[in-house]
C-alpha cells in the first residue's frame, strides 16, 4: 500500500512541478546581523534572563567550587553529569562537595529511568550560545546524553565565553552544522514553560524549572 | 468530540456570538498575542526582509517539492529513519497502527500535532485498545474535556481557569479545585511525567522537515515533544508533505518568523533536531524513528500555481490573531481541525468545498490576515476564488477546487446577470438609478435578499437624488 501511495503522491506532484524555478535566497538580513564578542555576550544575557535563564559569569581557574556554592544555596544534593565527557572529568578532579554528590549517567536509560526522573539537577556542556535568541546548543552524545537537560528539575548548562554565535544562522554556517548532523541536536533558550492556561506563564510544565548557565572565561 | 464538520457554520457562529464568557476569553488572549507579536517586529525593515525571505524559502522548497520529498527519503532514511507515505487519513492511520500493534504499544504519548487531529488518530486507535494521551497542556486539557483544539497554537485558548479548575477537579481523581496556573500545571507535570517514562511510544508532529540532511524540526516550549520524542522506544513523527525545506540553513528565517508570529517569543524554549534514532553506544533516545509523510489533499492544492501559495503556511497562528472574525466568534465554530483564515482556505481544499461551504465567506476581507502573515499567503485572494468556485463560476476549469459550485443558486445568478445588464447599458442603468432613488426607501427590511442584511444593520437610505442628477446640478465639469 504504501509503495503505491508514494508513487502516486510522486507522481501527482510531479505532474503538477511548476516550470518556473526559483532563485537562491537572499539570506543578507541574516548575514548581516553581526555583534562583537562582548556584544554577543551582553545580548544572550540580555534575552535569556528575560526568560527567566539564571546566568554566572566564573573563572576557569575556580568555577567548579562556584558550582558547587550555586547548589548549596539551592539544596541541590545530587548532580546527575556524563563521567567520560571532558566537563565530568573536570568535575571528577576538582569536586569537594560533600552536600551535592555527583552521580555519573553511565547506563542505559532503561537500566536508570528511576534516577533520571528522580534527580535534583544536572549538568551538560554544550556547544556555545546564540545572542539573538538566547538559547544555549547542544549536541547530546555518547557521553553526554539527552536525558541530562530535560528530565531534572534543575538543568545547568556550561558555556565558553568564546563560543558564542549572533545568529543560529552563524552557527549553522560557520560551523557547516549540514555535513554533520547528529541525533539529536537542541537549541534550548530557558527553563520548559507553558501558558497555556488562560496566558499565565508557568515555568517547569515537563522539562526543567531551572535553567542555570555558566559562562566560563579565562 | 466529533465536531469536525462544516456544516451549520451559522448555527455555531450565533452561538458563540451569544456565548459572552467564551467571547471575552478570545478577546482577552487575542490582544495580548497581538501586542508581543507587534513588540517583535517594531524594526519594519528587518521584518519586510525577513518576511520576504521566508516567502522565497517556502516557494524555493514547493517549486521543487517531489524532489525535496525524495531527497528528505533517501537522507532519513541513509540516517536509519523508516519512511512511510499515506495519500489519505486512512493510509496514514493505519500504518501508525502497524507500527504501534508489532511493538504491542498500549500508550502512545502525543506531543502537538495538527496532522494527526486532521488523522482524527486518537479516536482511531482507541477501538484497537491504544490509549492516545495529548501531553501538550493545552492539548491535554481539550481532550479532558473532550473537545478540539481551538488554536492551533494556544489549544485550551477559549477556556478561563475557572472552567480548567473544574475540569481537572471533575476528572482526576483526589485533585482539589484550584485556579492557580501553577497549581494546575504542576498537577499535569507529575500526572503526565509517569506516562512519559512508561509509554511505549511517542508520537509528535513535525515543523520543517529538513531535505538536505534528513533532520525532522520541532518546535515547542514545555519539553513534552522532547519527551515523546526521547523516552518511549519508538518515535513515531506525522507531517504533511508540503513541511519539507531545501537546506539546513534555510531553518534559521522560518523559525524566527513562526516563533515571533505565533507567540511573540524570540524563539521558543525547545528548538529540537532529530536526525535519526539512537546510535550505537547512546544511552537514551528511541531505538526506531519512523516518519508519516501525509497527503490528504495536499497534492491537489500544489496542481494549481494559485492555490498552492497556501502549502506556504508554517502554522504560526497569527493569522487567527489579527482575524477580526476568529477573535469574536473563537475556532470551534469553524468545524474544522484548521480554524480563522487559514482554515478558511485550506480547510474546504482539503475537505471540498460542498464540505464547508461557509468557509470562503466567512470574513470580511480586510486583509489583516494578509498583512501580518510572515510568508506572504495572499489569504484574501484565495478566499475570493474560493467565493468564486463556491458559486459555480469555474474558469478555472483545470485544477477546479474540490466539491466546487456547492453555493450556486439560480436567483444570485439571474441577480447578477440583471445587474451586469443594468449597469451596461446607460438608458436602464439611469431608469433604474431613479427608480431607487424614488421607491428604494420603500422597501421592506423583510425582503428575502435584504432580511439577512438588515438583520443585523440598519437598512440602507436611497439618497432622493441620483449622484448624475446632483453632479449636474453642481454643474462639475468634466475635465
Ligand atoms: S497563513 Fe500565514 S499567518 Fe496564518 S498560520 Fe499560516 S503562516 Fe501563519
Amino acid at each position: 500500500m504504501t509503495n503505491t501511495a508514494r508513487d502516486n503522491i510522486l507522481a501527482k506532484l510531479n505532474a503538477a512541478a511548476p516550470s518556473k524555478s526559483f532563485d537562491a535566497s537572499d539570506f543578507n538580513v541574516l548575514k548581516e546581523k553581526q555583534l562583537s564578542a562582548e556584544e554577543r555576550i551582553r545580548k544572550y544575557k540580555e534575552v535569556t534572563t528575560a526568560v527567566n535563564t539564571q546566568v554566572f559569569d566564573l573563572d576557569r581557574a575556580d568555577w567548579t567550587q562556584k558550582l558547587e556554592e550555586i547548589l548549596v544555596q539551592k539544596g541541590v544534593r545530587h548532580m546527575l553529569y556524563g563521567p567520560s565527557s571532558h566537563l565530568g572529568r573536570n568535575l571528577e578532579e576538582n569536586w569537594q562537595n560533600k552536600d551535592a554528590a555527583l552521580v555519573p549517567y553511565n547506563k542505559a536509560m532503561e537500566e536508570c529511568k528511576d534516577i533520571l526522573f528522580d534527580i535534583d539537577a544536572a549538568i551538560t556542556s554544550t556547544l556555545g550560545a546564540v545572542a539573538e535568541t538566547g538559547s544555549v546548543i547542544l549536541w547530546p552524545t555518547k557521553e553526554e546524553p539527552r536525558l541530562l537537560s530535560l528530565t531534572p528539575p534543575i538543568h545547568i548548562a556550561v558555556v565558553e565565553a568564546d563560543k558564542f554565535y549572533t545568529t543560529f544562522y552563524e552557527a549553522i554556517e560557520t560551523n557547516q552544522w549540514a555535513a554533520n548532523m547528529p541525533t539529536n541536536a537542541l537549541l534550548i533558550s530557558g527553563p520548559s514553560k507553558t501558558a497555556d492556561i488562560e496566558q499565565e506563564l508557568c515555568y517547569g510544565v515537563h522539562g526543567p524549572k531551572e535553567l542555570i548557565v555558566l559562562i566560563i572565561h579565562d | 468530540m466529533g465536531i469536525v464538520n462544516g456544516k451549520n457554520f451559522k448555527g455555531r457562529v450565533s452561538e458563540a456570538l451569544k456565548d459572552q464568557e467564551l467571547r471575552g476569553n478570545f478577546r482577552k488572549a487575542m490582544d495580548g498575542l497581538m501586542t508581543k507579536r507587534a513588540a517583535q517586529f517594531e524594526d519594519v525593515d528587518e521584518w519586510t526582509r525577513l518576511r520576504a525571505l521566508g516567502e522565497s524559502i517556502k516557494k524555493r522548497a514547493l517549486s521543487k517539492l517531489p524532489e525535496l520529498l525524495v531527497q528528505l527519503e533517501e537522507n532519513l532514511t541513509k540516517n536509519g529513519i523508516k519512511v512511510h507515505w499515506a495519500e489519505n487519513v486512512d493510509q496514514a492511520n493505519e500504518i501508525i497502527l502497524g507500527i504501534l500493534q508489532s511493538h504491542d504499544v498500549k500508550t502512545v504519548v502525543k506531543g502537538k500535532s495538527m496532522v494527526s487531529e486532521e488523522m482524527e488518530l486518537n479516536h482511531f486507535l482507541e477501538p484497537h485498545g491504544i490509549k492516545a494521551l495529548e501531553a501538550d497542556l493545552g492539548e491535554y486539557i481539550v481532550q479532558m474535556a473532550e473537545e478540539m483544539p481551538s488554536h492551533i497554537i494556544m489549544p485550551a485558548i477559549h477556556m478561563n481557569k475557572g472552567q480548567i479548575a473544574k475540569l481537572f477537579e471533575d476528572k482526576l481523581p483526589g485533585t482539589p479545585y484550584t485556579e492557580d496556573a501553577a497549581k494546575l500545571t504542576e498537577i499535569a507535570r507529575k500526572e503526565l511525567r509517569r506516562e512519559f517514562a512508561e509509554a511505549g511510544a511517542g508520537l509528535s508532529g513535525v515543523n520543517f522537515a529538513v531535505a538536505e540532511t534528513g533532520t525532522l524540526c520541532l518546535v515547542e516550549n514545555e519539553g513534552n515533544g522532547r519527551m515523546v520524542t526521547t523516552v518511549p522506544p519508538v518515535h513515531i513523527a506525522v507531517t504533511g508533505i508540503e513541511k519539507v525545506v531545501e537546506n539546513l540553513s534555510d531553518v534559521p528565517a522560518l523559525l524566527s518568523l513562526l516563533t515571533r508570529s505565533a507567540t511573540g517569543q524570540p524563539i521558543t524554549t525547545y528548538f529540537n533536531m532529530i536526525s535519526s534514532p539512537r546510535k550505537k553506544g547512546e544511552k537514551d533516545g528511541p531505538e526506531e524513528v519512523h516518519l508519516v509523510l501525509l497527503d490528504n489533499g495536499r497534492s491537489d492544492v500544489y496542481r494549481d500555481a494559485e492555490t498552492r501559495d497556501t502549502l506556504q503556511c508554517i502554522r504560526c497562528g497569527a493569522c487567527m490573531n489579527h482575524c477580526p472574525v476568529y477573535t469574536r466568534v473563537g475556532g470551534h465554530a469553524y468545524g474544522g481541525v484548521y480554524p480563522g483564515p487559514i482554515g478558511k482556505i485550506l480547510t474546504p481544499q482539503l475537505e471540498g468545498l460542498d464540505n464547508y461551504p461557509e468557509h470562503p465567506s466567512a470574513s470580511t476581507l480586510c486583509n489583516a490576515c494578509v498583512e501580518i502573515c510572515p510568508v506572504k499567503i495572499p489569504i484574501a485572494k484565495m478566499l475570493v476564488r474560493l467565493r468564486d468556485e463556491n458559486a459555480g463560476n469555474c474558469p478555472h476549469g483545470e485544477h477546479p477546487v474540490k466539491g466546487r459550485g456547492s453555493k450556486s443558486s439560480a436567483v444570485e445568478h439571474a441577480s447578477w446577470k440583471g445587474w451586469k445588464a443594468m449597469n451596461a447599458n446607460p438608458t436602464t442603468y439611469k431608469v433604474a438609478t431613479k427608480a431607487m432613488s424614488k421607491m428604494g426607501n420603500l422597501m421592506p427590511s423583510s425582503l428575502p435578499m435584504l432580511s439577512e442584511w438588515t438583520s443585523v444593520r440598519s437598512k440602507p437610505k436611497f439618497a432622493s437624488q441620483t449622484l448624475h442628477d446632483l453632479v449636474k446640478k453642481m454643474d462639475v465639469k468634466d475635465d
